[in-house]
């Protein structure tokens, strides 16, 4: 996009006051086109989204309406009556409201200008946080859950009422999580403290703008108008590359491990790197594969989630400075923080959707009108056409971002108690009030009346806690806590953002004796589920070492340096994105058309055309069935490309269908781009036979009874039931004065969940778990998508051997097992085990 | 991901268990000698002495979602119902003469005094024609109100003595609850939690009988010093039989 020499010198100096003018004077820059006319139709009174890639200057246009008008203001006389805050900024990172804090000041300074500006998270001391709301600062840098916080208290309209802006930034990511439901009811409430009030989203490139636009103003009955839109939109192409390697590109895998030493001499050709990878385990384990082929001892550093927070701190400090050549990064590194000179970005593994590789790379280079530099790294052939395919979205400008969520049940539980805490709340206002957040917009008046209920006694059909209520309504119909604990309760446990109960890790000396040493160096924090399973000398990846395991004491994870080779590995449950639909049509597309192949590697050209000579390659809208014998099994594999969630869903249900079919399925394994099934009897045959029909077998019907059955033993759903309970306050993280018992739940959630679907399974709690799912981990409506997209599709292919194709899914078995199947089975081996030795 | 899900699956287990269960000796039991009595550890959950005709029940939490609530945490309402369900089907299996509940039988305080009606009425239809014998818990050390039995700290019987809290001093021909003991088996890399007696032929400790107790793993401290872990065999409650492993053959 062109910079300002179009516009008239006499519109900025209309728009921008005196020290704006001389400061991009005296730094010999120029405002941006796209920062002016933000400014201009903001403090015109219209809501604005900011779509621009990173680089474009994105931060300071959407500070500039509330600067200029702070300016205009001037500084508030000492003794002058309480002002409230003047503009939020809510981010969905701590780190990074304090590192726009650090940003913002500098031109602040710079121009002399007589604003304040603090930030506000939960590391924000009490003191500190009590005096901001007696004496709040002009601009207040913030995340959703303390703008939950400051709403939930009494003050709240005194603190709200002379808001003017809120700037929401990487918007495109707050709204689709549970973060952004809580946020977007709560700004529909500081709407009633501050009428005027005006929201400016900036996001990266979305794949529907519209969506954003008007989630960022009042909908309900008569909506507003759509936000106005400004959309950056060029820069620099990119200049991405899959590597070319003269390895062998492996045929299954995540780890990228034969690629270490190209990507090491790449990491020595550049300032500084930074390395992306998908999950914390890939980021283990690659740091760790560095580390052993660094001969020159090049500054190299890990940077995830579970690490501990002062370690991380650490290494964006020296990022910042630019005194590493590389890091090891998952998501924790995805959003739009400014970090030193990055000249190169490599990812590991396919980036598994269009928009998430955008946004990694731009974070090579951060001026957007050079290109930035990526290299593209996949782990294994599969993921060579995903790479691909990404890469020709990244040209073509394809996005594939999420579409914003109806607004969750167990979010708006949590908010309608904390109004009843800022104030005894009339349920037809906060109706109103509530729909006017747009992912709340179609919620239903019963299905309001019953969150209400729910927050009140538990909304059971049996009325058993009436005398225990946590609000009541008043006699003129308003909803009253019932007691100030309550309150204290809401604000120690709100949020929308469960952990898995997780322990500290601390590393601890073991002596000459054997014995172990108390204190040592926190390392960071591990999910308690795996630590469980370790026995004493058992050795994991953690941190960037191998790690023995010593016991867990006091709610902490004892571990010494293990010196061992060979470790076991965390296997954390969270962090893989599942392929994007978008990448995943592509790469049928890749599949189906040799014409595109001749920009892979040979070796994986190679693969397909054996693949076409000895079974067949599916065309983009068909389902391909193999089936073979190996071992004394039979194998079926269906090529679905939906993703790996979608394809376990798919893999539980259609083992049932078998099952009942007499096809004696033994277990099944899911991949992002495939589903293997195994079992006892030849269901190549039973096709052929016609004993099975493949289009009875993946009919959508499965989808009604099969799935429900299936729910009701899966703990799938008692993961994310647990999390609607904490988040909705039916269980407490945290209780007063039992801060620090550690676990951080205070009763099992799966008792909870079996006891309330044996005698209420019609629960709000259990519906909001089923919708949860449906969308989150079960994937169901991807799965229904592709089951409507292939009737009619499906080509069985019965083979007498194992095809190409089906090779990566094949080594993938035996090294996941599938979880939640009652064993019964190892609990009759250990007790057959002391029968053998009482006889014996 | 390995299996990390495995806890507390033994609870529907035992709630389809319970309701199938019919009259009479039950399938699936396991015969046990403590300090030379005979016990059987039945699945549901209870231990039945056949040459006293006592069951023993132990950590039953009744009224636990109430409890909550009255903290402000409106758990479901049915825990009681569900824990009752149970008892009455294990009832029905042994029809004792006495009943002994080893403590912790209501979840706090206020539990017994605030019962509803329907199930007042229902513990003491259970009751009838047989000795109940409440044994305080730390949860409920003031005894029970308004319910058929008698209250005691503990009780001698049959050369056996039951209480709460398993003793630190002596556990010689001791019945206890307390800790819910639960037992992990892995094989291969499969684990599988369920909750267990555990018993080393001097002491035994009592599985929760409570539908919302939960477990606690017999590695956890609170059991260390309780047992002679060379004789230490764990009775794990699966599906629709006991399943004894030895405690050095849990792992594997």
């Amino acid at each position: 996009m062109d910079l300002v020499e179009t516009q008239s010198p006499g519109r900025d100096a209309a728009l921008l006051p005196r020290p704006f003018l001389k400061w991009f004077t005296e730094k010999g820059w120029q405002p941006r086109v796209h920062q002016l006319e933000l400014l201009s139709r903001a403090a015109g009174g219209e809501n604005m989204l900011l779509i621009a890639p990173t680089g474009a200057g994105k931060t300071l246009a959407g500070f500039l309406p509330s600067l200029t008008d702070l300016t205009r203001r001037g500084k508030i006389p000492p003794g002058s009556g309480f002002k409230g805050v003047h503009t939020l900024y809510i981010s969905p990172l701590k780190a990074l409201a304090v590192d726009i804090e650090r940003n913002l000041m500098k031109p602040v300074s710079e121009m002399g200008l007589a604003v304040t500006i603090e930030n506000r998270t939960g590391d924000t001391p009490q003191a500190k946080r009590q005096r901001q709301k007696l004496s709040p600062p002009d601009i207040l840098l913030t995340t959703p859950e303390q703008v939950a916080l400051l709403l939930a208290n009494k003050e709240a309209e005194r603190f709200f009422k002379d808001l003017k802006y809120v700037v929401l930034d990487e918007l495109h990511s707050l709204v689709t999580s549970k973060r952004g439901h809580l946020l977007s009811l709560g700004l529909a409430r500081i709407r009633r403290h501050a009428p005027d009030m005006r929201t400016i989203g900036l996001s990266a490139t979305v794949a529907d703008p519209m969506d954003l636009q008007k989630w960022l103003v009042p909908q309900g009955e008569y909506p507003d108008p759509p936000a106005g839109l400004v959309h950056v939109t060029g820069g620099a192409a990119p200049d991405i590359a899959i590597l070319k390697t003269e390895e062998r590109i492996p045929w299954s895998g995540h780890v990228s491990t034969y690629a270490i030493p190209e990507v090491y001499e790449i990491i020595k050709r550049h300032k500084t790197t930074l390395i992306f990878v998908n999950t914390r385990f890939q980021a283990e384990l690659l740091f760790q594969a560095l580390w052993t082929v660094n001969e020159d001892s090049l500054p190299i550093a890990l940077h995830h989630g579970s690490l501990d927070a002062g370690q991380r701190r650490k290494v964006e400090a020296a990022m910042a400075d630019n005194r590493l050549r590389a890091v090891v990064a998952t998501s924790t590194l995805d959003l739009g923080m400014d970090w030193g000179d990055v000249d190169l970005v490599v990812h590991i593994g396919a980036p598994k959707g269009a928009s998430r590789l955008a946004q990694r790379i731009g974070r090579a280079n951060h001026r957007m009108d050079e290109p930035s530099k990526a290299i593209l790294v996949p782990a294994n052939r599969f993921e060579v056409m995903e790479c691909q395919a990404a890469l020709d979205a990244n040209y073509i400008g394809a996005q594939d971002t999420p579409p914003v969520g109806e607004g969750a049940l167990d979010v708006l539980a949590q908010h309608v108690l904390g109004m009843a805490c800022a104030e005894p709340f009339d349920p037809l206002e906060l109706y109103d009030e509530i729909i006017s957040a747009s992912p709340y917009a179609a919620l239903s008046w019963e299905m309001f009346e019953r969150t209400v209920d729910f927050v009140a006694t538990g909304g059971y059909a049996l009325r058993a806690y009436e005398r225990y209520a946590k609000i009541r309504k008043t006699e003129e119909g308003r909803w009253r806590v019932s007691n100030p604990a309550i309150a204290q309760q809401y604000r120690m446990n709100l949020g929308t953002i469960v952990e898995a109960s997780e322990l500290n890790v601390r590393l601890v000396r073991r002596n000459a004796k054997g014995t172990i040493g108390r204190g040592g160096l926190s390392l960071g924090k591990v999910e308690e589920y795996f630590l469980e399973q370790l026995v004493q000398g058992d050795t994991f990846l953690f941190a960037g070492k191998v790690l023995r395991f010593e016991g867990i004491r006091e709610n902490e994870c004892h571990v010494s340096n293990a010196f061992s080779l060979d470790p076991r590995i965390p296997a954390y449950a969270g962090g893989k994105f599942p392929l994007s639909t978008y990448l995943a049509d592509q790469v049928r597309g890749m599949l189906a058309d040799p014409d595109r192949w001749h920009v892979l590697p040979d070796q994986v050209r190679d693969w397909l055309n054996i693949q076409r000579d000895r079974s067949m390659l599916p065309k983009q809208d068909e389902l391909l069935i193999e089936t073979f014998p190996r071992g004394q099994r039979f194998f079926l594999i269906a090529y679905c490309f939906e993703g790996r969630l979608a394809h376990q869903t798919l893999g539980m249900l259609l083992t049932r269908r078998l099952e009942r079919a007499g096809a004696r399925p033994l277990g099944f394994v899911a991949t992002d781009y495939s589903l293997a099934v195994w079992g006892l009897n030849d269901m190549g045959g039973m096709i052929a036979s016609g004993v099975l029909s493949l289009p009875d077998l993946f009919d959508e019907d499965m989808l009604g009874d099969d799935l429900e059955a299936w729910l009701d033993e899966s703990y799938l759903l008692k993961r994310t039931f647990r999390n609607c309970a904490v988040i909705s306050g039916l269980i407490e993280r945290r209780h007063p004065g039992k801060e620090k018992t550690g676990r951080q739940v205070t009763v099992s959630t799966d008792l909870i969940y079996d006891v309330l679907r044996t005698h209420e399974p019609d629960h709000i709690l259990l519906e909001a778990t089923r919708r949860d799912a449906a969308s989150g981990l079960l994937d169901i409506g991807r799965l229904g998508d592709m089951l409507a997209r292939i009737k009619g599709h499906i080509t069985h292919r019965d083979l007498d051997r194992v095809s190409p194709l089906a090779v990566p899914i094949m080594l993938e078995i035996g090294k996941e097992t599938v979880p939640g199947e009652a064993h019964d089975a190892v609990l009759e081996e250990a007790a057959e085990e002391l029968i053998a030795e009482a006889l014996g | 991901m390995r299996s990390a899900f495995l806890e507390d699956v033994d609870l529907l287990n035992r709630l389809a268990l319970a309701r199938n269960s019919s009259n009479g000796p039950a399938a699936g039991t396991e015969e046990i000698i403590v300090h030379g009595v005979t016990g059987v550890c039945d699945p549901l959950g209870g231990l039945y002495l056949p040459e006293h005709g006592v069951l023993v029940v132990s950590d039953l939490h009744l009224e636990k979602g109430a409890a909550f609530a009255r903290r402000g945490m409106m758990l479901p309402p049915y825990d009681t119902i569900a824990t009752l369900n149970i008892l009455s089907a294990v009832i029905a299996r042994y029809d004792p003469k006495v009943v002994v509940s080893l403590g912790d039988n209501f979840h706090d305080r206020k539990g017994s005094a605030f019962l509803p009606d329907n199930l007042r009425t229902m513990i003491k239809d259970l009751a009838r024609g047989r000795d109940w014998i409440w044994i305080n818990g730390n949860h409920d050390p003031d005894g029970t109100t308004d319910l058929p039995g008698t209250s005691t700290d503990e009780l001698l019987y049959g050369g056996l003595i039951f209480r709460h809290e398993p003793s630190l001093i002596s556990g010689r021909g001791e019945i206890a609850g307390h800790l819910h003991p639960s037992a992990t088996v892995r094989r291969r890399d499969k684990y599988v939690r369920r909750a267990c007696f555990a018993c080393d032929g001097t002491r035994l400790l009592m599985p929760a009988f409570g539908v919302l107790a939960g477990g606690l793993d017999l590695n956890h401290k609170a059991m260390h010093g309780l047992f002679e872990r060379e004789t230490l065999v764990a009775h794990l409650l699966g599906r629709d039989r006991i399943y004894s492993v030895r405690y050095g053959n849990l792992l594997g």
